[in-house]
C-alpha cells in the first residue's frame, strides 16, 4: 500500500465536500443537529436529579458519577441519597455546597413540589411545563432525542451493513442467485412489519434491543433494490473485468471496485433511513407498543399531548421536537444527495472545460 | 465551382471556455457544392468550431468574430432567427447514431417533427414527405420504418434517418460532425458516398469534421487542418496530401502505425484452443419453446506460439471480444483451452485465478478500465500484491516505479488518479496493470481504437518494444487494419462468429482471398507500406 496516496482525500471526494460545503442550508442544519445531539448526548449533565458536583464537610463528591448512600450525608438509610430530599438537601447545604444541572430534574424525576396538579403549564422551574405524572418535559425532550437519534444511528448502520450485503451479493452474481434473491426479498417485504412489530411485543418485554432487532429484519429491505442495481451495473464495466481477469476473489473485487460506487447511491439513502428509523419507533411509543413504560420517548410525550388536550404544551412540544428533528434530517440528506449528484458536481466545477467527446 | 460569394464564412472565429481559449481566430469559408473537411485530432476544438458557428454553446462560453451565412450576419441574432437557421437552412449530422434520436418516438414522428416545425406540414402531407425522404436516402422498405423505432434500426440505418432530417428542409449548409466514427468501415463508405451524393445533387456546401484523414482524402474538396485551436494549414485535399506545408499537418499524415512486430522462430504453442466456442441462451417466452442458443463464437481452432501476435479483426458484432473473453475465461464456453500444457477449461476458483496472473488483458477504453477511486499505484500494484503477498511494501513500491517506466509514464504519477491523466497515458497506465505481473500472454481487446492516430502509432511501438524485450505473447484484437498490420504476425479474420480467413498478416492483407476480407482491406485504404 503506498503512504502518500493513502493520506489525502482523493479529488472526488474532495468535490463532494466542496458542493456540500456550498450549500448553506444543509451546512445550518447539519451544524445544528449535531449541536443539539452533542448537547443530547451530555443529557445526564444538562438535565439531571442529581448535583453535578458538591463539597460537603470538606470533602469533594461527584454524585452523577457515583451513587453515595444516604448515610453519608447524615441520614438513616444505605440507599442512594436523594438528593431533592429537602431533609438531605438542608443537611448538605448546612456544611458545604452543590453545583446542580441547568435543569435540576432526570426525564424519571417526579416533582412532588408542583403548585399546580400534573399537567402543570411552562414556568420558571419546568421550562416546558411537566407531563401528567409530574415530569419536567425539558428533561424527557433531551434524553428522548438522544434515544431516538441513536436508535437510528444503529438501525440505520445495522441496515446498511445487511442491505449492502444482500444486495451486492444478489447483484454481482446475478443469475440464479439474482433471482431466487429477488423472490424471497419480495415474500420478507410482503410480511406486515407495524403488525408483527406489536404481535411480538405482546410476546417478549419489549426493550430497546428487542425493537432494534425486530425493526433490524425489515428496514434493509429498501437497500436492497439500490445497491443490487449498482451492483448489476458495475459488474460489467471494464475495470472489474480487469481486476477479475486479474485473478482477484469475488469478495475482494466486490469491496475494492464495486463497493465504492454503489456507496454514492446507498449514502444518499442514510438520512431518509434514518428520519424513518425515528418516525418507526415514535409511531410506536404512541401506540404504546415501543419502550417500556417510564422510558423517556418522543411517542409517548405525543401520545400525553393527545390524551391531554387541555395542556398544549405537551403536544406542541412534541410537534416541534420532531418537526425541527426531521427537517433538519431532510435539508441534510438534501445536500448529501446533491454533494453526490454528478451532475450538481460538474456545475460546481466550471473551471474546467466541458469534456470534449473523444472520437472512438 | 465556387461562385463569388461563400456559404458560410468565419472570420477570426475566437472561442473561450471562463477565459481559457479554445478555438483560436478561426478563419474559413464553405462554398456551395463542395465539401470542407476539418481535420484534427481529438481536443483540437473541430466541433466547439461547428457548434459556436451555430450558436449552440453552453453559457459559459465566450465567442468573438465574424460568421456570415449566405451574406447574413449571424453574430446577434434572436432565438427566434436562429431557430429558423438551425434545421431549417443548416442541417446537422451528430456522431453517436445511438444516441442522437429520441428513443421514444418513432422515425415518422421525429421526421414529421422537423417538417412540421419548419415547413408547417402536418398528418398525411408530412407522413409523405418522411416516406420521400426516407427513399431518398435508400433506406430500404421505407413505409415500415416510418413506423420502426430506434433500437430496431441498425446504426448505418439510423445515421441515414439521421441524414434524411437534416436534409428535410432542403437546408444550404450542411453540418457533418463526424458523422461515420461509430460505423463500421464497410457501412461508412455507403453513408459518404450518400452525402457527396445529396450535396451534389441539392447544391449544398458541407462542413465535414473528422478525425480520419484516410475520409479526407476520398471524400473532401478543400480541408482545413486544426491543431490546439488554431489552423495549421488550409487548401484543396491534393495540394495538403501531396505536399503539406505545416510541421503539424506532416506529423499527422506520417502517423499512421508502420513498420512491423520483430520476427518469431516458431516454438510450441503457449496457448492452444480447440473448438472453442461461445454461445447465450435466448431468453424463453411464456408457452412457448425456448428459441436455439445465440452462437456468439462458432466453435474454431487457434494457437499463439511465445513472443508473437495473433490479431483478430472483424466489425463490431463479429464476436471477437467474446472469443477474447472466452480465452480469458471470463465467459462461459465450449472446447478444449490448454495454456502452457495446462488446460485451463478444467479448472475452477482458486486453482484458475493462480493462473490468471499469466494471462492478462488491455481493454478498449480508457476511461472506463481504470478504477476512478484508486491512485495509480494502488491500481498498478492491485494484482501484485494479492498474487505475491510476500513482497514488502518496498519491493511493491519498486516494482511500480520500474513498470511505469517501462512504459515510458512520467515519475511521480504513482499517487495520481486515472482523471488526471490523457486518454493515451492510461492506455498506458493498463499496460503497466497488464505486465507488471509478467504474464506470458497479453489480450489487446482494441486498445487503440479509442485513441488518436498519433498516440496510436507510440502505443504501437510501446507494445512491440514490450514484446520484443520480455517476449510477451499478444491477441491483439482490433477492426483498424493499418493498427493489426503494424502489430499482428498472423491473422484470423472474424465475421457474425466464423472464422473467414487465417493466415500470415502480411499475405491475407495483401492477398485477400475472401470476399469480406477483400471489402475491409478495401474499405480500410491502406496505404502501400513504405
Amino acid at each position: 500500500m503506498t503512504h502518500a496516496a493513502k493520506s489525502r482525500l482523493s479529488p472526488i471526494t474532495r468535490r463532494r465536500l466542496e458542493v456540500f460545503r456550498q450549500n448553506r442550508r444543509a451546512r445550518f442544519s447539519l451544524w445544528l443537529f449535531l449541536a443539539l445531539f452533542v448537547i443530547s448526548l451530555g443529557a445526564e449533565l444538562a438535565a439531571n436529579d442529581k448535583p453535578l458536583l458538591m463539597q460537603y464537610q470538606g470533602d469533594w463528591y461527584v454524585p452523577v458519577l457515583i451513587d453515595y448512600p444516604d448515610t453519608e450525608f447524615g441520614g438513616f438509610l444505605p440507599t442512594p441519597a436523594d438528593y431533592r430530599d429537602p431533609f438531605t438537601r438542608d443537611a448538605i447545604e448546612a456544611d458545604g455546597w452543590m453545583l446542580w444541572a441547568p435543569i435540576p430534574y432526570a426525564y424519571d424525576t417526579l416533582d412532588m413540589t408542583l403548585r399546580h396538579p400534573a399537567p402543570s403549564p411552562p414556568d420558571g422551574e419546568h421550562w416546558l411545563g411537566t407531563d401528567d405524572q409530574g415530569r419536567d418535559v425539558l428533561a424527557r425532550v433531551i434524553y428522548g432525542f438522544r434515544l431516538s437519534v441513536i436508535f437510528a444511528l444503529v438501525l440505520t448502520a445495522g441496515s446498511m451493513a445487511l442491505g449492502v450485503l444482500i444486495g451486492g451479493v444478489q447483484g454481482y452474481f446475478g443469475g440464479k442467485i439474482d433471482l431466487v434473491g429477488q423472490r424471497l426479498t419480495e415474500i420478507w417485504s410482503g410480511l406486515p412489519v407495524l403488525f408483527l412489530l406489536i404481535i411480538l411485543a405482546s410476546m417478549v418485554e419489549p426493550n430497546l434491543w428487542w425493537l432494534l432487532g425486530i425493526m433490524l429484519l425489515f428496514s434493509w429491505l429498501g437497500l436492497v433494490d439500490v445497491v443490487r442495481a449498482e451492483f448489476l451495473r458495475a459488474r460489467n464495466l471494464e475495470y472489474v473485468r480487469a481486476a477479475r481477469a486479474m485473478g482477484l476473489p469475488s469478495r475482494l473485487i466486490m469491496w475494492r471496485h464495486v463497493l465504492p460506487n454503489a456507496m454514492v447511491a446507498t449514502l444518499t439513502f442514510i438520512p431518509f433511513l434514518f428520519t424513518g428509523g425515528i418516525t418507526t419507533l415514535t409511531a410506536l411509543d404512541f401506540l404504546g407498543f415501543g419502550l417500556p413504560p417510564g422510558s423517556p420517548s418522543l411517542g409517548e410525550l405525543v401520545a400525553q399531548g393527545k390524551n391531554n388536550l387541555q395542556a398544549p404544551w405537551l403536544g406542541i412540544t412534541a410537534f416541534m421536537t420532531l418537526s425541527i428533528m426531521l427537517s433538519l434530517l431532510v435539508f441534510i440528506g438534501e445536500g448529501l444527495r446533491d454533494a453526490f449528484d454528478p451532475r450538481h458536481i460538474q456545475h460546481a466545477a466550471t473551471g474546467t472545460a466541458p469534456r470534449i467527446p473523444h472520437h472512438a | 465551382m465556387p461562385d463569388d460569394q461563400p456559404l458560410l464564412q468565419l472570420d477570426a472565429l475566437t472561442i473561450a471556455f471562463d477565459g481559457t481559449p479554445v478555438v483560436d481566430a478561426l478563419s474559413l469559408e464553405v462554398h456551395r457544392g463542395e465539401t470542407l473537411a476539418l481535420v484534427g485530432e481529438s481536443g483540437s476544438g473541430k466541433s466547439v468550431s461547428a457548434l459556436g458557428t451555430l450558436g449552440l454553446l453552453p453559457a459559459n462560453a465566450s465567442l468573438t468574430g465574424g460568421r456570415r451565412l449566405d451574406g447574413l450576419d449571424l453574430s446577434g441574432l434572436s432565438q427566434r432567427d436562429w431557430r429558423r437557421i438551425r434545421g431549417g437552412q443548416v442541417g446537422f449530422i451528430f456522431q453517436e447514431p445511438m444516441t442522437s434520436l429520441n428513443p421514444l418516438h418513432n422515425v415518422g414522428k421525429q421526421l414529421g417533427e422537423v417538417l412540421r416545425l419548419h415547413q408547417g406540414l402536418t398528418g398525411q402531407a408530412a407522413r409523405r414527405r418522411s416516406h420521400e425522404l426516407l427513399e431518398r436516402v435508400r433506406l430500404p422498405r421505407a413505409t415500415e420504418l416510418l413506423d420502426a423505432w430506434p433500437h430496431q434500426l441498425s446504426g448505418g440505418q439510423r445515421q441515414r434517418v439521421m441524414i434524411a432530417m437534416a436534409i428535410a428542409n432542403n437546408p444550404r449548409l450542411l453540418v457533418a460532425d463526424e458523422p461515420t466514427t461509430a460505423l463500421d468501415v464497410t457501412v461508412q463508405r455507403e453513408i459518404l458516398a450518400l452525402l457527396a451524393e445529396l450535396r451534389d445533387e441539392r447544391e449544398m456546401g458541407m462542413l465535414f469534421i473528422t478525425h480520419d484523414l484516410n475520409l479526407v482524402r476520398h471524400h473532401a474538396d478543400r480541408v482545413c487542418v486544426m491543431h490546439q485551436g488554431r489552423v495549421q494549414e488550409t487548401g484543396t485535399v491534393s495540394d495538403v496530401f501531396n505536399a503539406p506545408q505545416s510541421p503539424y499537418t506532416r506529423t499527422l499524415l506520417d502517423a499512421e502505425p508502420s513498420g512491423r512486430p520483430a520476427p518469431v522462430t516458431t516454438r510450441p504453442a503457449l496457448i492452444e484452443a480447440h473448438g472453442i466456442g461461445v454461445s447465450f441462451q435466448r431468453p424463453k417466452r411464456l408457452f412457448q419453446r425456448r428459441p436455439p442458443a445465440f452462437e456468439a463464437v462458432k466453435p474454431l481452432d487457434l494457437h499463439v506460439a511465445p513472443g508473437e501476435t495473433l490479431g483478430i479483426v472483424g466489425e463490431s458484432g463479429s464476436g471477437k471480444s467474446t472469443l477474447a473473453q472466452a480465452l480469458l475465461r471470463l465467459v462461459p464456453s465450449r472446447g478444449s483451452l490448454e495454456f502452457d500444457g495446462t488446460r485451463l477449461d478444467q479448472l475452477h476458483g482458486g486453482a484458475l485465478r493462480r493462473q490468471r496472473r499469466r494471462f492478462q488483458v488491455v481493454f478498449q477504453d480508457p476511461f472506463g478500465s481504470l478504477s476512478p477511486r484508486m491512485p495509480v499505484s494502488d491500481i498498478i500494484s492491485e494484482g501484485l500484491r494479492f498474487h505475491y503477498p510476500e513482497l514488502g511494501a518496498d519491493e511493491v513500491e519498486r516494482r511500480i516505479n520500474d513498470t511505469l517506466k517501462e512504459v515510458g509514464l512520467p515519475e511521480g504519477c504513482a499517487s495520481r488518479y486515472p482523471h488526471e491523466f490523457s486518454g493515451g497515458q492510461r492506455q498506458r497506465i493498463a499496460v503497466a496493470r497488464a505486465i507488471i505481473m509478467a504474464p506470458e500472454l497479453v489480450v489487446l481487446d482494441e486498445p487503440t481504437s479509442a485513441l488518436d492516430r498519433s498516440v496510436q502509432a507510440q502505443l504501437v511501438n510501446l507494445l512491440r518494444e514490450l514484446q520484443r524485450r520480455r517476449g510477451i505473447s499478444y491477441l491483439f484484437i482490433s477492426h483498424d487494419l493499418a493498427v493489426v498490420r503494424a502489430m499482428a504476425h498472423r491473422i484470423l479474420v472474424l465475421k457474425d462468429g466464423e472464422v473467414v480467413e487465417s493466415g500470415d498478416c502480411l499475405d491475407v492483407l495483401e492477398r485477400p482471398t475472401s470476399a469480406y476480407t477483400k471489402a475491409l482491406v478495401e474499405a480500410a485504404g491502406l496505404r502501400e507500406r513504405s
